[in-house]
């Protein structure tokens, strides 16, 4: 009899006694915008120990330890997102508004959503969970085409929404038309970029 | 006739592993020309358009695609450096020339030493109507969209949950193509969770614990039914799913390419957990004969980091063995080694390292 492997393992999908030990403390969440870091697993991998402008995450003694958060530390700046290669890294914040939450997720897909659109949330399984406002979206050249979209969602739903997926407008249209080149995400620009390449 | 060309090192392959080689030995003075068959360096770097883990010493955090143009221009832009791309070595003879094949032209070589980095290929897997069109290697799928801009077709299935499997999986939903599962054979997901996490926040459902029972379709594919397996991978029936896809990507693992280190003579081995055949090396990554060095995945199937670090380590001893470097060396080839211990040290590389204790 094998031992039933733990959920995340088996299907990819963080439960909450995965979560739970890597989120901020209540009382930090409380006091607002802050980073959680949904790495779970010990790989060769530190490029976040240097992102953080404010060494919140701190420096590995070994670059296969998980990350380790100074919350005092963290501002909820959302500059390590896009630093992170596993895509891992979101930013939340619980009393965004009166009736919201915030999340802030990175996003490699097009078309890239637009400032006031209202987009699905999906949590970790992919289900959609609840309309979601964008409320910003920030490309700047340190992103290296991982876009960060924040995400207003209704209260309490800030650790439960981890990606968007656009409403259906019925058009399947090539949506890298629709784009400038310079804000296209990395992978999605590779595949759309046909004409870059030397044909052979 | 063609005369053969006398050269410090020949590197086989412009992959990372052998692009790094080439830029260690060329640091330390070296004369170094490498052969590349594609017609674009960089190896499997030109189509990876997700940023790499380790650390920044390995390009951490940068996209495979930009390392690919950070080496390939650092190459060719080294005056000790000669790149021959659409290059490919037809053989390596007894006298120790390198017979290549370049458009209309063969090439001769006489290297003093040799570098292995041909890389590895996709494995395939046996199941009912495995020749259908429409069922390619994830790699293939990958060449197709990131290097070529074409898309395989509009639903796919893909096999294998390893970091390979997880991540074309990731760029097929980027170019638009609806992946409809993932199936892995094996109880856990081989891959890194985050690889795992990424698509499954994007709806896409991984099946551990199943395999393919058949493909079917008139002349191409038009569906798959996959089947769970027990503990002992078994199939159990009456599990079976029916997927309707027109492609099936199949991530199935690695196998060194090392066809031209067989021609040489040189010792093999054959070691599961690094892929199949791999050559016996001592702590350079010198095979048993001293002038033929290895390096990347042809000396064993691991991530593209370790193959940099390796191909550095590699090309630091081949200078170092032809007088080049000094002083230089020692510290190079301590760094490189920090370096691969770190990389491995961890339970990610807790294969890589029972492979390596077998050598």
């Amino acid at each position: 009899m094998i031992p039933q492997p733990q959920r995340l393992a088996a299907c990819g999908v963080a439960a909450a006694a995965d979560i739970d030990p890597v989120s901020p403390p209540a009382e930090r969440l409380a006091r607002g915008r802050v980073v959680i870091l949904e790495c779970f697993q010990e790989i060769p991998c530190d490029p976040c120990t240097k992102t953080c402008p404010f060494g919140a995450i701190l420096p590995m003694a070994d670059i296969n330890e998980r990350p380790r958060i100074d919350y005092e530390r963290c501002v909820g700046c959302a500059v390590c997102i896009a630093g992170c290669p596993g895509l891992a890294i979101f930013v939340v914040e619980e009393d965004f508004s009166q009736e919201e939450s915030l999340v802030v997720i990175p996003y490699e897909f097009l078309p890239v959503p637009g400032f006031g659109d209202t987009v699905e949330g999906l949590d970790r399984a992919g289900n959609a969970v609840c309309p979601a406002r964008v409320v910003a979206v920030q490309n700047a050249a340190f992103q290296d085409r991982t876009h960060l979209i924040w995400l207003a969602v209704p209260k309490g739903l800030a650790m439960t929404v981890r990606h968007l997926r656009m409403p259906d407008t019925g058009t399947a249209a090539d949506p890298a038309a629709e784009v400038p080149a310079e804000s296209v995400p990395a992978g999605a620009a590779a595949a759309a970029r046909c004409e870059g390449n030397d044909g052979r | 006739m063609t005369s053969v060309r006398e050269v410090d090192i020949a590197v086989v392959g412009a992959g990372p592993a052998g692009l790094c080689a080439a830029l260690a030995a060329a640091d330390l003075g070296a004369g170094v020309t490498v052969l590349d068959r594609e017609p674009r360096p960089g190896g499997q770097l030109i189509k990876q358009t997700h940023m790499f883990f380790g650390s920044q010493e390995q390009y951490a955090a940068v996209r495979g695609i930009d390392i690919a143009e950070l080496l390939a221009g650092r190459s060719a832009a080294h005056p000790h450096i000669e790149l021959l791309a659409g290059t490919t070595v037809l053989g390596i003879y007894p006298d120790g020339v390198l017979l290549a094949e370049s458009g209309d032209r063969l090439l001769k070589l006489r290297p003093q030493r040799l570098i292995v980095a041909t890389g590895a290929s996709e494995k395939f897997l046996a199941f009912p109507n495995n020749d259908l069109p429409g069922i390619y290697g994830a790699g293939a799928v990958q060449t197709l969209m990131n290097v070529h801009g074409v898309v395989p077709g509009k639903r796919v299935l893909m096999v294998g949950a390893g970091n390979i499997g997880l991540i074309v999986s990731y760029q097929l939903l980027q170019a638009g193509v609806e992946v409809a599962a993932v199936v892995e054979g094996a109880p856990t997901i081989g891959g890194y969770w985050v690889h795992a996490s990424k698509i499954r926040r994007a709806g896409v459902p991984i099946l551990t614990s199943h395999t393919i029972k058949l493909a079917y379709g008139q002349e191409v594919l038009q569906g798959v039914v996959v089947q769970q397996v027990d503990a002992a991978w078994r199939p159990l029936s009456g599990t079976e799913k029916d997927f309707e896809v027109d492609v099936m990507c199949l991530a199935v693992g690695l196998s060194p390419l090392t066809e031209l280190l067989f021609q040489t003579g040189c010792r093999l081995r054959y070691v599961a957990e690094l892929g199949g055949h791999v050559p016996e090396r001592d702590e350079f990554l010198r095979t048993s004969l001293p002038w033929i060095y290895v390096a990347g995945d042809a000396a064993g199937v691991e991530e593209a980091s370790s193959a940099m670090v390796e191909g550095s380590l590699a090309g630091t001893a081949a200078a170092s063995s032809l007088g080049h470097g000094g002083k230089r060396v020692g510290e190079s080839v301590a760094a490189c080694r920090r370096q691969l211990d770190d990389l491995r040290r961890g339970p990610a590389g807790e294969k890589i390292r029972a492979g390596l204790a077998k050598l």
